[in-house]
């Protein structure tokens, strides 16, 4: 019996464990951002809500590292993470939040509703800022260090076991 | 009458998809003024994926977010910039995942090398057949019968 008969059952079988392993591996269905360690592109967005001030790419240079949520009032795990941002919030973050095809109505009444853990909140009324920052949809958390440059992203509404996460993310960033 | 009434109706129609309140942004169901650029952009986008609705194009998507990326694609190719200078900065911030336009990398380039390989073992196997077969005379290709 010549050996080469052998080649193709091998083959076979390596295809087979090589699905076998693919299926047992946990699927992965999130689009990560390629851009962290890159500066936040220069932006200036208008105020979200009746209450707080605008955002613009300054305000992440003043040397403290923040929290940049994106999100909608219009978005249900939103609300879902509304009492972690505030427990990040009492833990001394500063929250940025950038809040994607909003009214400022429905803004207000969010806020109203679940609380207002944010230092600002710009309008993004076309998503411009959330694509230029591989952001793919709300609600996603990036921590940006003091001088502007993206270091970590949250994708996905904020659990309880991640704020001690987020928190020891802001430490690294504020080295 | 009626029927034109309910077609109007129709065209008029937004998508259903939108969760939010807001009009779209403006270049995401209008053509540019310019059929080249617009020609230009439409190509691009059926090859760039929807962030949303993975399986679709943002040129077939009715997606908010699509919406806008297809509004990006307009705007940056009115302004002039080359559809592949489009794709790379999409590419920028969502790795190759937003594009469907395959592309030779590190981690592909066997896809492109093993279907080369294969052909040349197949041409080399045949050869070798062939050869042996118009070798030994009696053992031509296509026997009298088959002719």
């Amino acid at each position: 019996m010549r050996w080469t008969l052998w080649v193709p059952l091998l083959l076979f079988a390596f295809f087979v464990g090589l699905a076998g392993y693919q299926l047992s591996q946990p699927k992965d269905e999130f689009i990560h951002s390629t851009m962290i360690g890159k500066p936040l592109p220069v932006f200036e967005l208008k105020p979200a809500s009746s209450s707080l001030p605008g955002v613009s790419t300054a305000d992440f240079r003043d040397g403290k590292p923040k929290l940049l949520n994106i999100w909608a009032s219009w978005c249900l795990p939103c609300i879902a993470e509304a009492p972690q941002l505030e427990a990040l919030r009492e833990a001394g973050v500063e929250i940025v939040g950038v809040a994607i095809r909003d009214k400022r109505e429905d803004v207000d009444r969010f806020l109203e509703a679940h609380g207002n853990p944010y230092s600002r909140i710009g309008a993004d009324h076309i998503s411009a800022i959330q694509l230029e920052i591989g952001s793919s949809g709300v609600p996603e958390t990036f921590v940006i260090d003091g001088q502007g440059i993206i270091r970590h992203q949250h994708i996905g509404d904020l659990r309880a076991e991640n704020v001690p996460e987020l928190l020891e993310n802001l430490r690294e960033a504020g080295q | 009458m009626r029927a034109l009434a309910l077609f109007l109706a129709a065209m008029l129609a937004m998508p259903l998809a939108a969760q939010d309140t807001l009009p779209p942004a403006p270049y995401a169901y209008q053509q540019l003024e310019d059929p080249a650029q617009e020609a230009k952009a439409m190509e691009l986008m059926h090859t760039l994926r929807c962030l949303k609705c993975q399986s679709q194009s943002i040129a077939d998507s009715d997606a908010p977010m699509a919406g806008d990326m297809r509004h990006q694609v307009r705007t940056r190719i009115a302004a002039g910039e080359d559809p592949e200078a489009v794709r790379q900065w999409l590419v920028d911030r969502y790795g190759d995942y937003v594009s469907y336009e395959p592309r030779m990398t590190a981690s592909t380039w066997p896809l492109f090398a093993i279907p080369l390989l294969l052909l040349l073992v197949a041409g080399a196997i045949l050869w070798k057949r062939i050869g042996r077969r118009s070798e030994g005379g009696a053992g031509e290709l296509f026997e009298e019968a088959d002719v």
